[in-house]
Formats: C-alpha cells, sequence, structure tokens
C-alpha cells in the first residue's frame, strides 16, 4: 500500500494547486535557461549568418560587433588579392529605429554587396535583393511582408523578402539592404549639416567606408595563417570565424550571460527553499497521522518514504507542468528562448535533487515525532 | 479462560517506576507499580488528570522507558531494566493493539485499508491483508461502510474501524485510549460490549484508561491511580 500515492489521491485538488504554483516556478527557470541559450544564438546567429572565415576590421578593435571599426571600401580588394582568399565582400552594421504604420521598429541594419559574402545564407520568404538600391529582406520576426514599404533615412526602402531567426544579439530583427545604400545610411551626412560643412570647407567626406571586410578562403590554407597575412597591415585587424564567435559569447553577450547564470541560479535557490518548506508545512499537517503509524508500529522507511515520495511526485509533476508550459509559450516572449533537451533534463535532475534535499527538513521533523502523541486528546 | 490467575499474565508489571527530572525539578510519575492483566479481561485504569494514567499507558505500550522495574507482555520480558528488544516499532506490531480517543484513523485511507494498514505492515500481501480487514470489519458489523473515509463515518462506525484495525494483527493487548470519550452513551455502551466480545472471543486483555463513569460496570477489573501509585485494586 502506498501511502504517498494515497494520501495525494485523498488530498489532489490541493496537491494539484501546489504542482501548478511549483510549476510556475520551475517554468521561469528553465525560461531563463532558454532566453539564455536563445541570447548566445542570437549573437551567434548573425556572425554565422555570411558563412565566412575571417573577419577583416579597424587594427586596434575587436569589431564590427564588439566594438566600432571603420576601414576604407577598398579594402576588400587588398584582402581579395591575399593567398588563398575565394571570395569577400564589404559590410557595415548599424542598430537603427524606424517606423512602420505609426509604430516604431527597433533593426539592426546590415549592409552587403549583392553576390558578395556578407548577406543572407539563406531567403525563407521573397528573393534577395537583385536592385542595388531601396530593396531590403528582412527577418520575419520584424513583422515586415514582401511589398511593404519602409523609410529607413531618407529613402523608401521596399520589402523583398524575409529571412528567419536572424536578430542582434540586443533580439532586434536583421534587415539586409545594399552596401551603398547603408553607406549613405550611415555615413551620409543630412542636407543642412553637409552645407554646413561645405561651408566650414571641409566637404562632405567621403562615404565609401565599411565597418568590416569578410573573406571565405580555400580549404587549402588555414584561417588563421590568412589572419596573419592580414595582420601584416598595420591598419587593419584580422579575425578567424571562431574568434569572432568567442569575442561575441565572451564579451558582447558575457554580462548578459552573467546576469541570467546569477538570476536562474538565485530561483533554483528560491525553488529549493520553497519544496522545502512546503514538504515541511505537508508533514507538519500530518504530524498526528505520523505519530499514529509509528505507534502502531510503521518503521522510519515507511514514514520517510511517504514524505519523500510526495516530494518527489511534487518536483516531477511540477517540472512536467512547468516544461509543457514553457514549451508551449516560448514563442511568445519578446526574445528568443531556446528549449535544448539536455537542459531539460539538467533542470529536471536537479529539481528531483531538490527534492530529495529539501524533503529531509520534513523526514527530520517526522523522525522527531514522538509516537506518545497519538494517544490523548 | 477468562480472568485466570492459573494461566500467566498477558500483561505483568513488577517493580515499575517513572520520574522525569532530577533533583528538584525530579517529578515521580509512577512509584513502584505492579499490576496483572488476563485474558479475557476488560480492565479500567482510572485515576484523575495528572495521576500517571497515561504514562502507564505508554510503559505498557512500549512507547516510554521506565526508570526502572520489569515487564512482560504476551509471555515475552520485553523490559528489564532495559528494552530487552531494540525495535519496539515490531514489538507494539506483533503484540500490542491501540484504540485511541478520537479513533485516529489515517484521512486518507478508507476503512478496509486503515484495517489492512497494519497487516501490510506486517508483512501480508496485499489479497491477505484485505480479506482479514473485511473479515474484522464485518465481524465489527461495518463491513457495509468499508469503502468510507474515516470522515463520512459517524463516530461510532469510526470507532469500530478503529478496533478492527487494533484486532487485524491478532494481538493478545487491546491499550486503548479513553475509547467513549467522544462517544454518546448508547454508542459509548455498544463500543464497550464490542470489546468485551474482542475480550472473550479472541482471547485479548482489554486495558481501558477512562474517566468515562458510564462505562464502568463493563469492566471485569479497575485500577485507580493516585499520585502515581495504584491503589484500590478492586475486582
Amino acid at each position: 500500500m502506498n501511502l504517498a500515492y494515497r494520501d495525494i489521491r485523498h488530498h489532489w485538488g490541493r496537491f494539484l494547486l501546489t504542482c501548478f504554483g511549483l510549476s510556475l516556478l520551475l517554468g521561469v527557470v528553465l525560461s531563463m535557461i532558454g532566453i539564455y541559450r536563445g541570447l548566445v544564438e542570437d549573437a551567434l546567429t548573425l556572425v554565422r549568418a555570411p558563412g565566412v572565415d575571417v573577419w577583416v576590421v579597424e587594427a586596434g578593435t575587436r569589431g564590427p560587433f564588439a566594438e566600432a571599426s571603420r576601414i576604407p571600401g577598398d579594402t576588400r580588394e587588398a584582402i581579395a588579392r591575399l593567398d588563398g582568399v575565394l571570395a569577400t565582400g564589404s559590410v557595415t552594421y548599424q542598430a537603427l529605429e524606424a517606423y512602420f504604420k505609426g509604430q516604431k521598429k527597433r533593426l539592426y541594419i546590415v549592409g552587403h554587396e549583392l553576390n558578395r559574402p556578407g548577406g543572407p545564407r539563406e531567403i525563407w520568404h521573397g528573393r534577395p535583393l537583385a536592385r542595388s538600391h531601396y530593396e531590403m529582406v528582412a527577418d520575419q520576426s520584424s513583422g515586415l511582408k514582401p511589398g511593404d514599404q519602409m523609410m529607413l533615412g531618407r529613402h523608401m526602402f521596399t520589402v523583398v523578402g524575409l529571412t528567419k531567426g536572424q536578430v542582434s544579439s540586443s533580439g532586434d530583427p536583421v534587415v539586409y539592404i545594399s552596401l551603398k545604400d547603408s553607406q549613405k545610411l550611415q555615413f551620409e551626412l543630412a542636407p543642412p549639416a553637409a552645407r554646413r560643412e561645405i561651408a566650414r570647407g571641409s566637404g562632405t567626406g567621403a562615404i565609401d567606408t565599411v565597418n568590416a571586410v569578410v573573406s571565405r578562403i580555400s580549404d587549402n590554407i588555414t584561417a588563421e595563417r590568412v589572419a596573419q597575412s592580414v595582420r601584416r597591415w598595420k591598419h587593419l585587424a584580422a579575425e578567424t570565424q571562431a574568434g569572432q564567435e568567442i569575442i561575441l559569447t565572451r564579451s558582447v553577450v558575457e554580462r548578459a550571460r552573467k546576469q541570467i547564470g546569477l538570476f536562474t541560479s538565485l530561483l533554483l535557490i528560491v525553488s529549493s527553499v520553497i519544496i522545502a518548506l512546503i514538504i515541511y508545512t505537508m508533514t507538519m499537517d500530518k504530524l498526528r497521522e505520523i505519530a499514529t503509524l509509528k505507534l502502531i508500529g510503521a518503521s522510519d522507511r515507511t514514514i520517510i518514504g511517504l514524505i519523500v515520495q510526495q516530494a518527489l511526485a511534487m518536483g516531477i509533476i511540477g517540472f512536467s507542468f512547468g516544461a509543457f508550459l514553457i514549451y508551449n509559450i516560448k514563442d511568445y516572449f519578446p526574445r528568443r528562448v531556446i528549449l535544448q533537451p539536455e537542459d531539460g533534463l539538467a533542470l529536471a535532475g536537479a529539481v528531483i535533487l531538490v527534492c530529495i534535499l529539501a524533503s529531509g527538513l520534513g523526514v527530520r521533523l517526522a523522525l522527531k515525532v514522538d509516537p506518545a502523541a497519538a494517544l490523548g486528546g | 479462560m477468562i480472568n485466570s490467575p492459573k494461566t500467566p499474565p498477558l500483561v505483568h508489571l513488577k517493580g515499575i517506576s517513572k520520574h522525569f527530572g532530577e533533583g528538584d525539578t525530579r517529578v515521580d510519575a509512577l512509584k513502584t507499580v505492579n499490576m496483572e492483566v488476563y485474558a479475557g479481561q476488560v480492565v479500567g485504569l482510572l485515576g484523575p488528570s495528572g495521576s500517571g494514567k497515561t504514562t502507564l499507558l505508554n510503559l505498557i505500550g512500549c512507547i516510554l522507558e521506565p526508570s526502572e522495574g520489569w515487564i512482560s507482555l504476551d509471555g515475552e520480558v520485553v523490559y528489564d531494566n532495559r528494552w530487552m528488544r531494540s525495535n519496539l516499532r515490531q514489538l507494539r506490531l506483533e503484540k500490542i493493539g491501540f484504540i485511541f480517543q478520537f479513533h485516529n484513523l489515517l484521512p486518507f485511507l478508507n476503512s478496509i485499508d486503515n484495517v489492512a494498514l497494519i497487516l501490510n505492515l506486517a508483512g501480508y500481501s496485499a489479497a491477505k491483508a484485505h480479506h482479514r480487514a473485511l473479515e474484522l470489519l464485518e465481524y465489527l458489523e461495518v463491513g457495509n461502510r468499508k469503502h468510507a473515509y474515516p470522515a463520512q463515518l459517524s463516530g461510532g462506525e469510526a470507532q469500530r474501524v478503529a478496533i478492527a484495525r487494533a484486532l487485524a494483527n491478532r494481538p493478545r493487548i487491546i491499550l486503548a485510549d479513553e475509547p467513549t470519550a467522544a462517544l454518546d452513551s448508547e454508542r459509548a455502551g455498544i463500543v464497550m460490549d464490542l470489546l468485551r466480545k474482542v475480550a472473550s472471543e479472541q482471547n485479548a486483555a482489554i486495558l481501558a484508561v477512562t474517566h468515562d463513569e458510564k462505562i464502568y460496570d463493563h469492566f471485569d477489573h479497575m485500577f485507580h491511580l493516585r499520585d502515581g501509585n495504584l491503589e484500590n485494586n478492586n475486582l
């Protein structure tokens, strides 16, 4: 006869309500882990999108994501001539706020050269850029659709295609436009400012500037060797694809990663305390029954089983509810939430461990109950 | 068999004392108590509050350790200035049935499972335990309430189920703590008649602590406790 099961069955409403409360808490823990995974994935998505091997940026910087980088637009031609380089492309990156149908949208603009590395790897819907001006490919998370028109800077752009899952490390949807458009957007002065600069005699300045040059290399040469070749030029710095990914995960999103990690740890501690308190309270409610069980001859094993099994049932049901809930609502989160099976299993293991440890408080209380407490009024 | 001094007593206490605290704070709850209760007897343990009734019940129930003395239960010496067994819960499971003032049935088990629980603890298979539990419930005329939970039972029905639980493992000693305190006169009489039936048919000794004067007539023998002394041993 399983006493834990019988007790749960008798008070199933209260027990399920407790499990539901716990499931919300564990759901939050799981979603925090998912947000962390999403954060890293988002950061890497952007750097992996061009599918390149070497990133060339301004000397002394770790651009273009961790730091600002500006290099001349003709750098691409110099890089293209290096031994082992198969293809190169110039790119620009900038965050921008624009309005669409009266609503403010934060976008992350990537400028790239048509038919060169730097653009989106895959078009989910519509077509890639075909004209060198005023076309854009947006991520579907922006809410834009092919045919939509939107002002970027001083020009109206038309959406021609959509990508999927392309967001910046801060979660903003990525928009691809041509390099020339992006250079104008980033470097061209507004007419009044340009007139003022001309009046000062300094001209409007060259706008053939890019944030980075990306390149694909041959299988016969390593990315590090090409990067070393680039580093010989004093005005340039180079990073391999692996190095760029490390910069992103260990630098750009590091603080956010630590923040989420700390918050997740705190939530786990809070969950442990709450589970311990629930089990303690459940045990307190059963002191007379435990005293009776001891008096009529039940072993400590039977009593410990009653408490630990209930704690485990609560943890497992709570975790399952929580995982089910988060799995079904994860797409409604403002940021990407990635639930990986190994994270779920690790959390389930942690919950089971926490339940066993937390039930120690209830077990301790139960073992101290005097069987004589069952006698008398 | 009833009340026969020729057979060894089922409950036999010699020189049992119990004190709490030491020095100025010492309280002598029981002072050199001697007692014999035989198979088939229904015995009352009476006395004012604080006289040591519950302490004596706890000592016989192997819940509390005496300060000194000797106890034999169902022919086995269980205490001789020290416990003779290490597992006292097993001892209680084998030899003693308990009946409580407020039945103390487990609220999450129905009547049949409350009775079968003792048998499960004693190692019976589920089928055998249920068969025996049903047999006892029918014997105590509450078989029709076998699926009812304690909260669904009347006071008298709950106490009958509690008696069935006390008898489940065929103990020969039944300790009852105010078994009729929560019942009216009619139901108290029925419960005492049942205990009498159990004592004679199961050849058991029943020791009941009570303040309930309306059931004094049902006892074969009454022990009076006053200030830790067993007195007025009237038969």
